[in-house]
């Protein structure tokens, strides 16, 4: 048997996961999103009683299925990763997961397949308030899924609400409302779900600029631009809003990954923020003493505004976080990373003993290794930590996909305004440029939500759960090369499969909104 | 209570029935399906706790895993 797990095992691994997560994520926010642009068509269609609203209801409802179809069950494969490539992490948090999974599973199979039906097969056979309902409802229910696999993952990324028991080796939870509503669950659900509406946004008004380009279906189109650059503006400025929780609460909880988002290595008072900045390639550890940057802007105090709400506050860099003896806001003195490895190492130590001493049916000693856990098991993942610079996560990986996000973020704030003057005071419809930009705008939508996720799951490396359980102790004692040929086999599936929804997206698309009869 | 069923049979049944771009949607569903389930994790991806390397007590062969991985030996 392997003594140590290989690091391609675990790089193989990550990629794999990274491959699926981005795989499943292309179809989540498209769905979240379009389900609310085409509920406020159908909501028109209700109260006008205009046959227009139908059809272009009708179309982005098509769209709707055909991501829907082909996004399907994509996120089941990172359930079985879970349980092949990450075993000892799925024994390790089973009890968490078991409820948010399995109430998502429910919502998700009930509630969307029930109301779904209505909405697509319903047309002129339920009444307008039912059939209206059941949009919002299967838009509803995609929104409660999201929000329990995102509840999963704040979870990972803020452990509470849980208590470790040696005697299963798993963690129990002991609160469910302290995971269901922890701050990190609550910023996270708001901000990924508005990320999607964004990018359906983009979506559509991309789209019916393609219609406008090709003089087809102008009032469809500009009526889709219309509704769909208002639900973007507002969600891209509440998306603004919700990732600056997400933010506060990764300085409270996730300190180093605040730390490598902003290529931040030595802490202070006042702390700026890098507007704009060019990593220099360099740095290659955070003791070498290089000078991080070869050029940067900064926006003066903005991180310690950002991080503690306050322009004077201290915020710790990377190498403070490494070295410790920095006051923290209880009162203590932050930890070392040396002295969280010890304790670590304590925690397992205690842990292992406590399992002895059950095992040879000696109490006493069972009792003592229990409170020595208990008082340690904060620290517990840090017991598999090497060296104290695998602590720090990917840096460049990290600013610049984080930097990424928000000037993408700001940029469809711009694009949602420009589109709503030029189609509310312009005629929009006679401005090519503009077609192509909302067209070329579709990709950076993806490219935000995925450059978002990069930046919150590479830089909480290296982590499976933050500060419980690293990667390297999460695998599974697996062969690299079964991995890789897994790896390979989805790389090719995922590509056909993604090449045929573009396909049939595209058909959908160069066919338009069907025309209605009297009857339909 | 029966012809409720019923005409939630109908309901169903006529909207499949109606369905032109959704057949080669629900066979793409259905491959993929069948491709995940009976090929992938049949194959592919077994539960690694349930392989016999791990033996009946997982929580003992996760727990000495979890010992030697951060104490070693």
């Amino acid at each position: 048997m392997l003594e140590h797990i290989d690091t391609s095992l675990i790089d193989w691994s990550r990629a794999q996961f990274a491959l699926t997560a981005i795989y499943h994520w292309i179809f989540v926010p498209l769905t979240l999103g379009l389900a609310v642009i085409m509920g406020i068509m159908e909501t028109a269609y209700y109260r006008t009683g205009d046959t227009f609203w139908k059809r272009t209801a009708k179309f982005w409802m098509k769209i709707f299925g055909i991501n829907f179809a082909i996004g399907v069950a994509t996120g089941i494969i990172l359930e079985f990763e879970f349980g092949t490539n990450w075993s000892n992490y799925s024994w390790f948090v089973g009890d968490i997961f078991g409820a948010p999974l399995a109430i998502e599973g429910i919502l998700a199979f009930f509630m969307e397949a029930t109301f779904i039906a209505v909405m697509f097969f319903g047309w002129d056979k339920v009444s307008k308030r039912f059939h209206l309902a059941s949009t919002w409802l299967t838009g509803l229910g995609a929104t409660i899924s999201a929000w329990w696999i995102l509840v999963a993952n704040a979870w990972m990324q803020n452990p509470v609400g849980m208590e470790f028991n040696p005697d299963t080796a798993r963690n129990e939870m002991v609160d469910f409302w302290a995971v269901a509503t922890s701050p990190m669950a609550v910023n996270k659900f708001f901000h990924s779900v508005l990320s999607g509406w964004v990018l359906a946004a983009v979506f559509v008004v991309g789209v019916s600029c393609w219609y406008l380009w090709k003089k087809r279906e102008k009032k469809f189109a500009l009526a889709s631009v219309r509704i769909a650059a208002w639900v973007g503006l507002c969600a891209a400025v509440l998306s603004a809003w919700t990732g600056d929780g997400s933010g506060y609460q990764v300085a409270q909880k996730q300190p180093m990954k605040l730390a490598a988002m902003e290529g931040y290595y030595e802490g202070q008072q006042g702390a700026g923020l890098v507007a704009f900045g060019l990593l220099n390639p360099a740095k290659q550890t955070p003791q070498d003493g290089v000078d991080p940057f070869l050029f940067r802007v900064e926006i003066p105090k903005m991180l310690s505004l950002l991080a503690e709400r306050k322009t004077d506050a201290f915020v710790p860099g990377i190498n403070d976080l490494l070295k410790g003896g920095y006051p923290l806001k209880d009162g203590s003195v932050a930890l070392s990373a040396e002295e969280k490895i010890e304790k670590g190492k304590t925690a397992i130590s205690a842990f292992a003993a406590y399992r002895a001493a059950k095992a040879a049916g000696n109490e006493a000693d069972a009792e003592v290794a229990a409170r020595v856990l208990k008082e340690n098991v904060a620290y517990f993942g840090y017991g598999y930590i090497k060296d104290v610079n695998e602590l720090v996560p990917n840096v460049p990986l990290t600013f610049y996909m984080f930097r990424v996000m928000v000037m993408l973020g700001g940029y469809f704030i711009l694009f949602f305004i420009v589109v709503l003057f030029l189609a509310y005071k312009k005629d929009l419809s006679r401005m090519p440029w503009m077609h192509w930009v909302a067209m070329l705008t579709i990709p950076l939508g993806y490219l935000a939500g995925q450059a978002g996720w990069v930046v919150a799951e590479c830089g909480r490396q290296p982590w499976a759960i933050q500060d419980m359980l690293p990667t390297s102790a999460a695998i599974s004692r697996l062969d690299v090369g079964s991995v890789q040929t897994t790896f390979f086999i989805f790389l090719v599936l995922f590509t056909v499969m993604l090449i045929a929804e573009v396909g049939i997206m595209l058909k959908a698309i160069r066919k338009g909104p069907e025309q209605l009869t009297m009857d339909n | 209570m029966r012809q409720t069923v019923i005409n939630i049979w109908h309901f169903y049944q006529d909207g499949f029935r109606s369905m032109t771009l959704g057949r080669t949607l629900w066979l793409i569903i259905l491959v993929k399906l069948f491709i995940m389930f009976f090929i992938l994790r049949l194959f592919f991806f077994p539960r690694f706790l349930d392989s016999p390397a791990v033996g009946d007590d997982k929580e003992d062969y996760v727990s000495s895993e979890l010992v030697r991985r951060g104490l070693g030996g």
